[in-house]
């Protein structure tokens, strides 16, 4: 079953002008080059979003600051928290999807290329919208720049009576756009997944990154839609005098409320389902075992899916819902908690009589694992409503949800980055350089996220450009921003390594980390048709059976 | 085309959620039942044509594209009758009841749904239009049979979100 | 820093300014808004839930970080390994029902838990006795209405203490007038949000005299970060004191008749009301007492007169983007308002 490149003959070929090689990448449909355009995209909106982030930090650093004026902090808000999750998260997300799905179940390419590069091209477009609102957001009455109406744009403050000009407008199209191109993307895993496979590869004997990108796309095309769905009326309102969200023509601020969390909280799953994936990769490799149960890990992560559609009113225990509807969405989201906290199990019990090897993959994924349980006790905290009735709508609950999203979705993403570059560029990074980044990145990260729960305890709303003294908030919220800065520094420093490595890092060859699925066999980085013969697999981890003949998987699965 | 189809599922639920949630909400009139009339007539005329793109496509898989042909054409034309059929009635419902998208929760609520299946209606119409442009060039043949089932299960998608449509919006909301 | 560590770390750091809570009637605010000090009944009973959620969350968070630390620790691979492969296990069925069948039983005991404490809170039936108040949020001011009592006042809360022989807890209705908000003070209750067209409501039940700290939790527009809110339950002769106050119309101080002239003749009656005048308008606060109050702005600035002078000279110096617009008036015309709004008590 081996998979080598054809050898092509060395010919002495002058090195193609610039021009010829980005126009490649322009036009390109293979799913390799699109899944990169995908990330670096990613990681540009990665650096801007930060940037938000830190201009509310310095404004919130002391209180009755005059850092930036009220109009621009909630600017920040609110374009900090779109850009974060559909043009960071998502794309890089669906980036690394489209670069090692296809490589993973031994396929020459996604089932349908010029739709994945249409998507692509689609969800950019969106992002560069978006951003142009801070020029054009003005619209006749000179009111509006970006938008500002908070990433959930709760109905009314988005009708045209509390929204002037465009910003709302830029929002909504944005994201209608980039959700268009979501859904085309999920409907590329889905169909690729589904009859790509190579032969041998039944279901049953798929990487786990395959299997939860799969369950991620069919996710992505039940949230997204409502999101669709809800801005179309939005825009509805907007312009053609409908009613949808009118309060005074006995139209429903909270129907909004509703159709944004039905997309909300699958949406929050779909951004964590692929970390699940990388470290799924990574912690086997690194432990020296393979995955501990992993018919449990796909039954928990469809569950995870399932689940996670009907607990979305636990980000509304505060409106006034009965005690009944605010029973129901306690106990799914108390529910949804089970599956996950068995992966938690499973991915100890990886680890559990190995061999732990502490490169920087790992790394990250011990920081991921921890930090996601802690992120998990406070989801738990929050789902007992009357607790949530004092914590919703405070720090807590930035800090819980950032918890999530920065100390699991980034950090797997960062054991991604490092895992997968020396397969993508072909040579490895800087192992100390990675190392000092993920302890000054940790630092940074606790100091600012562990200590943002207590403002929230002692009562401190979120969404406030100023907060008054005398309320015990303030030395936190200092600590809290001088965090901020240990994590700019480490991120300047993956970043340099990324750059460096490009250049000056070792040669990796086609597998630096002894690893056992099936992108590993091809040469770093992989030819354009990927695969010279197609894989033929009979396990879970074909490159174990390869290396080791006398104790291969099948065996024992 | 399924997960498309799983997809726009999604978005068709939505804008049904809140027709049905604003049943009976609305501050004023008109009303449903004083201006709304079953539309049977159209309704057979798109259902039929679920069943005639049905037999367009095993002809085409057999190579009979002439047969192909006219079912294909038959399937154009009790479309277009659907279509020119929604747009008699909302300019009956504009112009002589007054009920347009911003008078009232109804207004709102019916165009955008009806509205929503209409404009996919339309997307619809103009595949079918030029397939049937295709098909007297001579140049659609068997080996586009399978790209026809898949643009087929569109149609008959379209099709069966009609009947939620229209069960709900003529029958029960009224 | 553990889920316990956090609990610990708040509890001290409530406790180190417990000492200068300061509960009097007429002094700043120097109260911290804990949500593990409450001091009313549906708090109570939501720190109860509270800390039994911790505990059983902090003692799943020491197991399962005992068992990680101790998996990176024991299983790391020595300096002096072979590089042979360790046992390769795939999984195993008994360990993956215990920590399923486990997680399912906590789960079930912290819904039951939670269960009784919603419905406590939630469906807790009105005693007779009960003050009601309608609370209608608006852009970036609340307004309090005392319909049993005719009494109409702004941003600050009075309300009456509690005696548990004969409870007299307080019954909010909560309305909107634009957006969404949500009446947040952490001592009282959990939140609950202000929705336009939507009638909420909730109830607190005070068993402590003082000045409680709280503010609007639902972002609201460009203000919502000084949208604030104050809650002063009285005694019982305090409180029947200041209603009788509030009831009165407003002073008639004929010294000050220049500057009450000048406001009845401008914009201001469009948007405030001041009873027995003919202001009459709803957009803005009720003017009738505003020097029974501490704050002005819903808790923007103390009521100075330097204060009150400047927010009525420009409201977006204190307040930008507040829906204030400045009144453009001269140094005279705005002295003597400032003095004829000082005169109402």
């Amino acid at each position: 079953m081996a998979s080598e490149s054809i050898a092509l003959p060395q010919a002495d070929t002058p090195a193609r002008p610039i021009t010829e090689r980005l126009h490649d990448w322009v036009v390109t449909v293979d799913h390799k080059k699109l899944g990169l355009m995908y990330i670096l995209y990613g990681l540009v909106f990665l650096v801007i979003g930060g940037i938000e982030a830190t201009i509310m930090r310095i404004q919130l650093i002391v209180p009755h600051n005059n850092f930036v004026s009220p109009q621009t902090f909630n600017r920040m808000m609110t374009m900090h928290g779109t850009t974060m999750i559909f043009f960071v998260a998502m794309p890089i997300l669906f980036g690394f999807g489209n670069y090692l799905v296809p490589l993973m179940i031994g396929a020459r390419d996604m089932a349908f290329p010029r739709l994945n590069a249409w998507s692509f091209w689609l969800t950019a477009f969106g992002g560069l919208l978006l951003y142009f609102s801070f020029l054009g957001g003005t619209g006749l009455y000179g009111a509006g720049s970006a938008p500002d109406v908070g990433w959930w744009a709760y109905a009314p403050l988005t009708s045209r009576a509390f929204s002037k000009g465009h910003s709302t407008d830029f929002w909504t199209i944005s994201l209608l756009v980039s959700g268009f191109g979501s859904i085309g993307t999920a409907v590329n895993f889905i169909a690729t997944i589904l009859s790509m496979r190579c032969p041998g590869m039944t279901l049953r004997r798929m990487p786990l990154c395959a299997w939860l990108n799969l369950v991620m796309a069919g996710l992505v095309l039940l949230a997204i839609s409502p999101l669709t769905a809800a801005q179309v009326m939005l825009m509805l309102d907007r312009y053609l005098g409908a009613h949808f969200f009118d309060t005074q023509a006995g139209g429903s601020a909270t129907i909004w409320m509703h159709f944004f969390w039905i997309f909300g909280h699958p949406e929050v799953y779909v951004l964590i389902i692929p970390c699940f994936a990388f470290v799924s990769e990574i912690i086997p490799v690194f432990s020296r075992k393979p995955i501990f149960g992993y018919p449990v890990m796909v039954g928990a992560s469809v569950g995870i899916a399932f689940v996670s559609l009907s607990v979305w009113a636990h980000h509304m225990f505060t409106i006034g819902m009965n005690s009944y509807a605010n029973s129901f969405f306690a106990i799914t989201t108390m529910v949804v908690g089970i599956p996950t906290g068995i992966k938690i199990f499973n991915w100890i019990g990886t680890m559990w009589g190995g061999k732990i090897q502490f490169k920087a993959p790992m790394l990250f994924c011990i920081g991921f694992l921890f930090q996601f349980l802690i992120a998990g006790l406070t989801g738990i905290m929050l789902s007992a409503a009357p607790f949530n009735w004092q914590l919703s709508g405070s720090y807590f609950v930035v800090a819980h949800f950032h918890y999530v999203i920065v100390g699991g979705i980034l950090f797997a993403l960062f054991a991604a980055f490092y895992y997968w570059y020396p397969k993508a560029t072909g040579r490895m990074y800087s192992e100390p350089l990675a190392r000092l980044h993920f302890w000054l990145f940790l630092i940074g990260f606790h100091l600012t996220f562990d200590l943002m729960h207590v403002p929230g305890l002692l009562g401190m709303p979120r969404r406030i450009y100023t907060y008054e003294p005398g309320r015990g908030w303030e030395e936190l919220n200092l600590l809290i921003t001088v965090g901020v800065f240990f994590q700019i520094a480490g991120v300047l420093i993956f970043v340099a390594n990324l750059w460096w490595s490009l250049r000056k890092g070792r040669l990796a060859g086609n597998d630096p980390w002894d690893a056992w699925t099936l992108e590993w066999s091809t040469s770093s980085p992989p030819p354009e048709y990927n695969f010279a013969k197609l894989p033929v697999v009979q396990s879970r981890r074909p490159l174990w059976d390869l290396k080791h003949p006398d104790d291969p998987d099948w065996k024992y699965e | 085309m399924y997960s498309l189809i799983f997809a726009e599922s999604a978005i068709f639920t939505i804008f049904v959620v809140a027709y049905v949630y604003y049943t009976g909400k609305s501050l004023t009139g008109p009303y449903p039942k004083d201006v709304l009339e079953l539309p049977i007539f159209a309704s057979l005329c798109l259902l039929s044509s679920s069943a005639t793109i049905h037999f367009a496509i095993p002809a085409l898989h057999k190579g009979d594209t002439r047969v192909f042909g006219m079912w294909w054409f038959a399937t154009l034309a009790l479309g277009t009758i659907f279509l020119v059929n929604t747009g008699l009635e909302w300019h009956h419902l504009i112009y002589e009841k007054g009920l347009t998208i911003s008078t009232n929760l109804f207004g709102t609520t019916y165009y955008s749904l009806v509205g929503l299946h209409a404009f996919h209606v339309t997307l619809g119409l103009m595949g079918l239009a030029l397939g049937m442009i295709f098909t007297l060039l001579g140049k659609l043949q068997q080996a586009h049979a399978a790209r026809a089932h898949v643009f087929a299960l569109y149609w008959h998608f379209v099709d069966a979100v009609w009947v939620v449509v229209f069960t709900v919006v003529y029958i029960i909301g009224r | 820093m553990t889920i316990l560590g956090r609990c610990l770390g708040a509890s001290f750091v409530s406790g180190v300014f417990d000492a200068s809570l300061c509960y009097g009637q007429s002094a700043h605010p120097v109260g911290i808004p804990n949500i593990f000090k409450p001091l009313s009944t549906p708090a109570e009973a939501i720190r109860g839930l509270s800390l039994f959620v911790l505990v059983i969350t902090g003692v799943i968070f020491a197991a399962v970080v005992c068992l990680l630390v101790y998996s990176v620790i024991k299983f790391r691979r020595r300096s002096d390994d072979d590089g042979s492969e360790p046992p390769q296990v795939y999984g195993s069925n008994p360990l993956e029902l215990a920590w399923t069948v486990i997680p399912v039983l906590i789960v079930l005991v912290l819904f039951l838990a939670t269960a009784r404490v919603i419905h406590a809170i939630q469906d807790a039936p009105k005693p007779p006795a009960a003050l009601e108040v309608t609370v209608i949020g608006h852009q970036f001011w609340w307004e309090f209405r005392y319909p049993a009592l005719g009494v109409v006042t702004a941003n600050e809360l009075h309300v009456p203490v509690s005696d548990p022989a004969r409870p007299t807890p307080t019954f909010l209705t909560l309305l909107s007038a634009d957006t969404d908000h949500s009446f947040w003070v952490p001592q009282l209750n959990g939140k609950t949000d202000l929705i336009p067209n939507r009638v909420n409501s909730t109830w607190i039940e005070p068993h402590q005299t003082g000045m409680f700290l709280g503010q609007c939790a639902q972002y609201c527009g460009t203000q919502h970060a000084k949208m604030l809110l104050r809650v002063y339950v009285d005694s019982r002769e305090q409180f029947d004191r200041w209603v009788e106050q509030e009831r009165k119309p407003a002073e008639r101080n004929e010294a000050v008749s220049a500057g009450r002239r000048i406001f009845e003749t401008t914009a201001c009656i469009n948007c405030h009301v001041i009873s027995g005048t003919v202001a009459n308008g709803l957009f803005g606060p009720d003017l009738t007492h505003l020097m029974s109050r501490e704050t002005i702005g819903s808790g923007a600035a103390p009521n100075t007169h330097d204060n009150l002078r400047l927010w009525v000279h420009t409201p977006d110096a204190i307040k930008p983007g507040s829906l204030m617009p400045a009144m453009n008036l001269n140094d005279q015309d705005l002295d003597a308002i400032v003095a004829y709004l000082e005169t109402l008590r």
